[in-house]
């Protein structure tokens, strides 16, 4: 906790960030090619053919998604509470990646339902839940762009990313509530539920694009960083 | 080769799913280097005596 702190100082974020991020996007360009090339050359599966390769872009893509809302909740809630103001310059930072995430997750998942359930969307609880995540990162940005004070953009949007956060374990236990998608297979009591074969590339892609999120949203941060500064020295105010 | 091209009948929506992810990564990861590379610019700009 108390580093965690320390890091929460703009100037020292940037000097750890700047030892880390080399290392973070190798590890992460690493792990997605391996991953990527595994799903692809990935045997058919006995009922779904290679439609199933589609999970290993749609999986971790959901799964990064909901990750990226949870990491805006959490900081946000930091902004709100301690009023640190590199929470929120992180919370920001997170929802355009979130927001791509999202639409990948919600297009795969379109194009994998097609010809294994017979149709591209249905409105049931986790499709819905899940398109109501793309709207709350969307309204959220929208929120930042509407107010000008930042002070008060980034209290309006920490109360969305809060309230919004109840959708996550709506979208989490939806699998269970009538739904055309099928249930939990991969952390499971009994063990996960999936062949070895297909489970290495999911786990190697999920893993993969956990990285590149925290990749993407390091340098977001710096920048907004580099930004705020830019923007208090034109105002003339001591940084 | 053409069995792969085919993904087992299923190529009209296997190889849109690949396109739309790497065009989805991609674009995530061009705007924030771009956005990167300004913000840098424009305060060494700043910097400048």
């Amino acid at each position: 906790m108390a580093s965690m702190f320390a890091l929460a100082n703009p100037k020292r974020f940037m000097d750890a960030s700047a030892q880390v991020l080399p290392w973070l996007a190798g590890t992460a360009s690493l792990v997605l090619v391996v991953g990527f090339f595994l799903g692809f050359v990935a045997p058919p599966d006995y009922q779904q053919g290679d439609t199933v390769k589609i999970m290993f872009l749609h999986v971790p893509a959901a799964w990064t998604a909901m990750m990226a809302y949870g990491l805006m909740a959490l900081t946000s809630l930091f902004s709100l509470v301690w009023r640190h103001p590199l929470a929120d310059v992180a919370a920001k930072s997170a929802a355009p990646l979130g927001a791509v995430f999202t639409v990948l997750g919600l297009v795969t998942g379109s194009l994998w339902g097609r010809p294994m359930w017979g149709t591209y969307w249905v409105w049931d609880a986790r499709l819905t839940s899940f398109l109501l995540l793309l709207f709350l990162y969307l309204g959220y940005i929208a929120l930042w762009n509407a107010i000008d004070d930042e002070v008060r953009a980034a209290r309006a949007a920490s109360i969305l990313a809060l309230v919004g956060a109840v959708n996550l374990p709506i979208i989490e236990f939806s699998v269970n509530w009538h739904t055309l998608h099928q249930g939990e297979s991969i952390v499971r009591a009994d063990g996960p539920q999936i062949a070895t074969v297909f489970l290495w590339p999911l786990g190697l892609t999920a893993l993969g694009y956990t990285l590149l999120f925290f990749v993407l949203w390091t340098i977001r941060i710096r920048t907004e960083i580099l930004e705020r500064r830019a923007r208090s020295m034109m105002l003339g105010e001591p940084t | 080769m053409s069995g792969l091209l085919n993904m087992g009948g299923y190529a009209a929506f296997v190889w849109p799913a690949y396109g739309v992810t790497v065009l989805g990564l991609g674009v995530a990861i061009a705007l924030t280097l771009r956005a990167y590379a300004r913000a840098k610019g424009r305060l060494a700009a700043l910097e400048k005596p």
